[in-house]
């Protein structure tokens, strides 16, 4: 469990004016909608968060929640290809001091795969089938470091030697379908970080992998995190993966955050209905799985017609406690509730206090 | 003949206008005027030298003298293969006369035409340097007669005729050194044929490529078209199968044993396969010297040089030694009765059917069987009516005696893939409509019209095709010749059927079979006029038009005649160019 | 690998069987539907009006009398072994392979084929390379700004030029470019001869079936491209900070060429078998022609072997399109 004291991920209220950033990875209000034939989707709708480096961010939430969207548009990727020609941004993403919105797209580029590389779901898919493991590694060092194919070659294999894989000399020129699905993880890993990157961003990196190799992964991005001193931020739908390897989570729901916090604060205090379902919906090997709490009922909302109100309201149990039916008209602000902790909802917290400790923390 | 003395006529009162238009112009290359070649030696010239351009656009069936079944092929293959006897090259029905070539002289029969004896010229020589024997004309009417597994495009008149015909197995089978016994050679310049009855048109039959001399050891079968060895005025320089031949001058050939050939260019090139519009293109340019075909111009260059008197000079407009006609079947009811059939022949508006073919341009209306351009015709007309657009007061007076006052249904065969013959046939329906006969058109593929479909008399009766379009040209410029296969009732046969009406009269079958043994050449010309007017009496053939050809004459052609014997077309014997 | 081949190999010899078996199948048991029967057959070697002897006699000549899977053994063996013709006072020798003798046209078949293949294979050749380039480059640059006004320019002259039939187009090129503005010649001169000629004789016919198969490949590549850009590799290519041409070019189009090359692959194969139209619209004398012919004269022997031919070349393209799979694909192994 990461000491709460030793913190550094910065998680105060969203700055919504501009103004030299501290923190090394600092989301202010950002802002990505698409316009499509059936309206704007607004993938992501005001989010803000800091990251420094060596430390590790965890963002959580279900599939269409914006967490995604969130990674591709600090990479600069959601406004490449066909379906980001339209792409509607806002807000500021300052990365160790640039300011990337508003940056040149050739700038973005120049930036991506040095200094921020990325990580991807299904290393099958996301490697081309038709070019060997060491020569799609080569390409990525290549494209940032003026050096002849054999230099190039010599740090593919290095980087595969340290990410675990056997004889990297041999496997080197093996294809992707030729590896395990571990071993594909353990590559993609080496291709993302043989640039050394000082921001690593993990999109659902082990939700392919079976479990045993799922902990090996993430004991493999901990341990590099520590070699290389870089931030990381995880992006996964299931707070499992995230328990043991982030500093701080954060909830979205919507396109929003929900709720966002340190990692134990969030484990042990949550104060968001939405976070306690998917506390509810974690695999534990403590409990019976008869007697789990039943996870967040329902589907996740459109993006295009977001609820009124609490976007979470439809699914909440509570939408009915606080009265007026505010839950239905006025949207919840996110408040601090504790040191650096913060949720959007409108319970008291009270009521909050009530639900989690007779209701909620019971059943898990 | 006072038809085409007409045209001939016509055809000088033409010329004596573009002369008159020309007037100025002394270049001596003018232009012969329209049909001069018909009636006159056009260009007639005895300069040597310059290379004849033949084009066709399909390929000969082969250049086999005994192989071959087409007049062009007939014609051409002279220049380097010489039959006993030929045609005369002379203008029009001039060149229906038969000649001798490699004979001394015509047959000679002491029996009424039953044996015919034909004396070689000495010294003539093969390519090679060989002397032509009777030997060698014997064992060229075997193979082009006998091995009809290998050698079959060639008509087999001979294994018909000859004696023991039947019997003989062919030289490729049969590998004696004697060969049919019914063709003797008892010397090395003497030849009999023997025949099973008197035929007296034999020296007709004579002038067939079949009977121009083929060494036996040089006699490669099939593949004898590639290397024929020449007995000609011309030799084969170069042959490529389906593209193109090339004649050179024959050193071997020599005057003194041939009164017909001149051998005045120094080459003559076939090019195959050219599109109908080149090769009248390059006729009129003058990079082409003849059609070889000699079916005549596309119907574009045809309005295309009409419409010009200077090129329309340059034209020969011939009868083609055929007749286009409306078979009645005999075997159909109601054309069983004879009056049934006369009010056909007064329905039909000739003019009509004469303009869906084509116009004037394209054949003459016609009264009788037989053209005028073959031996033996005489102008009459049976049912005639002004101006030939038919007589629909008289038709009707014959279907009321044939019992069908109101008229009445019946089917009209017609080849779907000539265009002019389903015209024809479609202006044949609306005259018939007029006087209330009804007939719808059948069309066949003309590949198999006669071998499947209205040459199949069972087939024609089971279908109720009363009426069949046909076209008919004969083998041999004859009253016989032409009469024989469409009109003797022992021709009728169950399949490839030719007598389309299906006529078996008594009389008209005796006359037939007493003229071919009446060794009086005009005693048979009377028979066969006969014949012609007894078919018209009995009404079983409708005679539409005689077919008529539009030949475009290259102005540098030289010794140009359109002979009747050819069908119209040029003979080739003595065509040179003005182009050196 | 050469397991592989073999196997295939021997694959494609039964399939060239089965064709040659179905070819004459049609020709014999189905006369009323696409040749004739051997008496209507026989008589295509026989002059006016053919009597019923005339016929037995050819038909035994030719072997038309046998049965009909005889005269299959007869034909397989021809090509194996060589054949005999009768000729008559001699018989000629036909040598392997012996596709069979043209009584017809008094010739073999297998030179003739061998005579027009370079011309079929030059017309294949020179519009295949004009059609490639053409027809992906197009296909790449639509499949990247889909809607745009050059995408949709391009797919309506594409749409045009697969819907415009070769005899149109060809025709219209001919009259226009040769006829009128006589920039190009008309007779067909072998390479080996003449080659300027050769490419001005060429050009025409090339740009033709180019304008007819680029339209195609166009199409298929702006779909394959517009598929594969949105492949998740293509986002790692992008994240690696690639520019955005190497990114279509080394990664996109090299993934979507693979469907494009079994395609093209199958052309070459059916345009070596004889580019039928063309041949006849600009009268270049190759297999195609050669086909017409046959098929005009009712001449069996020369059908069997362009048939033949024609299946052999789509075989063995495919032959090779499998191999080349496995090159291109390395996830494909031949086994």
């Amino acid at each position: 469990m990461t000491d709460l004291s030793k913190t550094g991920a910065a998680l105060g209220e969203p700055t919504r004016t501009g103004g030299t950033p501290s923190a090394f990875l600092d989301v202010r209000d950002l802002k990505v909608h698409f316009p499509t034939d059936d309206g704007l989707v607004k993938s992501v709708d005001g989010l803000s968060f800091q990251l420094e480096k060596g430390k590790t961010l965890g963002i959580v939430g279900e599939s269409g929640s914006g967490k995604s969207v969130t990674s591709l548009a600090i990479m600069g990727l959601h406004r490449l290809g066909n379906r980001g020609k339209n792409v509607q941004m806002s807000g500021e993403i300052w990365l160790d001091g640039k300011e990337l919105v508003s940056a040149s797209p050739d700038e973005v580029r120049r930036l991506r795969g040095r200094e921020m590389a990325m990580i991807f779901q299904d290393p099958l898919s996301a490697m081309h089938p038709y070019y060997t493991i060491g020569n799609q590694i080569v390409e990525a060092y290549r494209v940032h470091h003026k050096v002849d194919k054999k230099t190039a070659r010599r740090r593919a294999v290095e980087l595969l030697d340290r990410v675990g894989i056997p004889e990297p000399n041999k496997r080197v020129d093996s294809y992707p379908h030729e590896f395990s699905g571990g071993m594909r993880q353990r590559a993609m890993i080496a291709m993302a970080l043989v640039n050394n990157p000082e921001l690593l961003i993990a999109d659902e990196p082990t939700t392919a992998l079976d479990v045993t190799v799922q902990a090996q992964i993430l004991d493999l991005i901990r341990d590099l995190q520590k070699e290389f001193g870089s931030a990381v931020v995880i992006i996964t739908h299931d707070l499992g993966v995230v328990a043991e390897i982030a500093d701080d989570i954060l909830v979205m729901y919507g396109g929003r955050c929900v709720e966002r916090g340190p990692v134990d604060d969030i484990f042990y205090e949550p104060q968001h209905p939405y976070t306690w379902g998917l506390l509810g919906s974690m695999p534990r090997i403590d409990r019976e799985q008869t007697d789990r709490l039943i996870p967040v009922k329902g589907q996740p909302p459109s993006l295009i017609n977001v609820p009124s109100g609490c976007a979470f309201n439809p699914r909440c149990p509570y939408a009915d406690v606080p009265k007026g039916g505010i839950t239905r008209t006025e949207r919840p602000e996110l408040r601090e509730v504790g040191s650096r902790h913060f949720t959007a909802c409108h319970l008291s917290s009270e009521d909050r206090t009530r639900i989690w400790n007779e209701e909620i923390a019971p059943k898990l | 003949m006072a038809v085409v003395a007409a045209i001939s006529s016509a055809g000088l009162l033409l010329a004596g206008c573009s002369k008159a238009d020309d007037n100025g112009d002394n270049d001596g290359n003018k232009a012969a005027g329209a049909n001069a070649a018909t009636n006159s030696v056009v260009n007639a010239s005895t300069a040597k030298g310059g290379t004849v351009n033949y084009a066709m656009s399909d390929v000969p069936d082969s250049f086999d003298p005994g192989n071959t079944y087409y007049a062009y092929m007939y014609n051409f293959s002279r220049l380097y293969a010489r039959p006993l006897l030929t045609f005369k090259p002379a203008p029009g029905e001039k060149g229906n006369e038969v000649v001798p070539d490699l004979a001394e002289s015509k047959g000679e029969t002491t029996d009424g035409g039953k044996t015919w004896t034909y004396k070689i010229r000495k010294g003539v020589k093969y390519e090679d340097g060989t002397e032509v024997t009777s030997a060698d004309v014997k064992y060229a009417v075997e193979r082009s007669n006998f091995a009809r597994d290998v050698l079959s495009l060639g008509p087999n008149y001979f294994a018909q005729f000859l004696d023991g015909g039947d019997k003989y197995k062919g030289p490729y089978k049969d590998k004696s050194e004697a060969g049919i016994a019914s063709i003797e050679t008892p010397d090395k310049y003497t030849i009999t044929f023997k025949l099973k009855q008197s035929f007296t048109d034999f020296d007709y039959l004579v002038t067939a490529p079949q009977t121009a001399p083929v060494p036996r050891a040089k006699d490669t079968g099939v593949d004898y078209t590639k290397k024929i060895v020449s007995s000609g005025s011309y030799k084969f320089e170069s042959y490529e199968e389906g593209k193109s031949v090339t004649l050179v001058r024959n050193p071997e050939w020599s005057a003194d044993t041939d009164p017909l050939r001149k051998q005045y260019p120094d080459k003559i090139v076939v090019k195959l396969k050219v599109n109908q519009a080149t090769i009248d293109k390059d006729l009129m340019a003058g990079t082409t010297t003849i059609d070889l075909a000699g079916r005549g111009v596309d119907t574009q260059t045809q309005a295309q040089v009409l419409n010009n008197a200077d090129e329309k000079a340059n034209t020969d407009n011939t009868y083609g030694g055929r007749l286009v006609y409306a078979a009645l079947n005999t075997e159909v009811k109601p054309f069983d009765n004879v009056e049934c059939r006369k009010a056909v022949q007064y329905a039909i508006d000739k003019v009509a059917v004469q303009t869906a073919q084509g116009g004037p341009v394209r054949g003459d209306i016609a009264s009788t069987v037989l053209p005028p351009d073959v031996i033996g015709y005489q102008k009459f007309d049976s049912y005639a009516s002004k101006g030939g657009k038919g007589d629909a007061a008289k038709a009707k007076e014959h279907l009321t005696a044939c019992k069908q006052p109101s008229g009445f249904k019946t089917y009209i065969s017609a080849r779907s893939d000539r265009q002019q013959e389903v015209d024809a046939a479609t202006a044949i329906i609306d005259s018939l409509k007029k006087v209330g006969i009804n007939a719808e058109m059948k069309q066949y593929p003309s590949g198999k019209y006669f071998t499947d479909y209205a040459g199949v008399p069972a087939f024609a009766k089971k279908q109720g095709i009363g009426i069949m379009m046909m076209q008919w040209g004969a083998d041999w410029p004859t009253g016989y010749g032409f009469l024989n296969q469409i009109l003797n009732g022992k021709a009728i046969s169950s399949s490839g059927n030719t007598n389309l009406s299906s006529f078996d009269n008594a009389d008209v079958n005796k006359l037939l079979d007493e003229a071919i043994q009446n060794p009086d050449e005009a005693a048979r010309n009377a028979a066969y006029a006969e014949v012609d007017k007894k078919t018209m009496d009995e009404a079983v053939i409708v005679p539409l038009t005689y077919f008529k050809v539009l030949l475009y004459r290259s102005p540098d052609a030289t010794n140009v005649v359109s002979s009747a014997a050819w069908s119209g077309q040029y003979d080739a014997l003595n065509l040179g160019t003005t182009k050196k | 690998m050469i397991s592989y081949i073999i196997r295939r190999t021997f694959a494609a010899v039964i399939l060239l069987l089965v064709v040659t078996a179905v070819t004459f199948g049609i020709f014999f048991l189905l006369p009323r539907l696409a040749g004739q029967s051997p008496d209507q057959l026989a008589a295509q070697y026989i002059g006016k009006n053919p009597s019923p002897e005339d016929i037995a006699a050819v038909k035994a000549n030719l072997g038309l009398d046998k049965p009909v899977y005889e005269q299959y053994w007869e034909f397989i063996k021809g090509i194996v072994s060589g054949a005999t013709y009768n000729l008559g006072p001699t018989t000629a020798k036909c040598d392997v392979p012996c596709f069979g003798y043209s009584f017809k046209q008094h010739i073999e078949v297998w030179p003739q084929l061998v005579d027009r293949l370079p011309v079929t294979a030059s017309l294949a050749a020179g519009a295949a390379v004009l059609w490639l380039v053409a027809g992906v480059a197009t296909g790449v640059i639509s499949a990247l700004r889909p809607g745009s006004f050059f995408d949709r320019s391009a797919m309506g002259v594409a749409l045009a030029g697969v819907s415009l039939p070769m005899f149109f187009t060809g025709q219209l090129a001919l009259l226009v470019f040769s006829y009128q503005l006589d920039i190009f010649g008309r007779t067909y001169v072998p390479f080996t001869e003449n080659p300027s000629q050769w490419a001005n004789t060429l050009i025409l016919p090339w740009c033709s079936l180019a304008l007819l198969y680029s339209a195609i490949y166009a199409r298929l590549t702006r779909s394959g491209m517009l598929e594969t850009m949105s492949e998740d590799f293509i986002r790692t290519a992008r994240a690696k900070g690639l520019g955005e041409r190497k990114v279509v070019l080394k990664h996109g189009l090299r993934a979507a060429l693979t469907p494009i090359v079994t395609v093209f692959g199958m052309d070459i194969g059916l345009l070596l078998g004889g580019a039928v139209i063309t041949e006849s619209v600009f009268s270049l004398p190759g297999i195609g022609q050669y086909a017409v012919q046959a098929i005009t004269d009712n001449d069996l022997p020369p059908i069997l072997g362009v048939t033949l031919l024609a299946a052999f070349f789509v075989v063995f393209c495919n032959l090779v399109v499998d191999v080349l799979y496995a090159t291109v694909d390395p996830r494909v192994r031949l086994s």
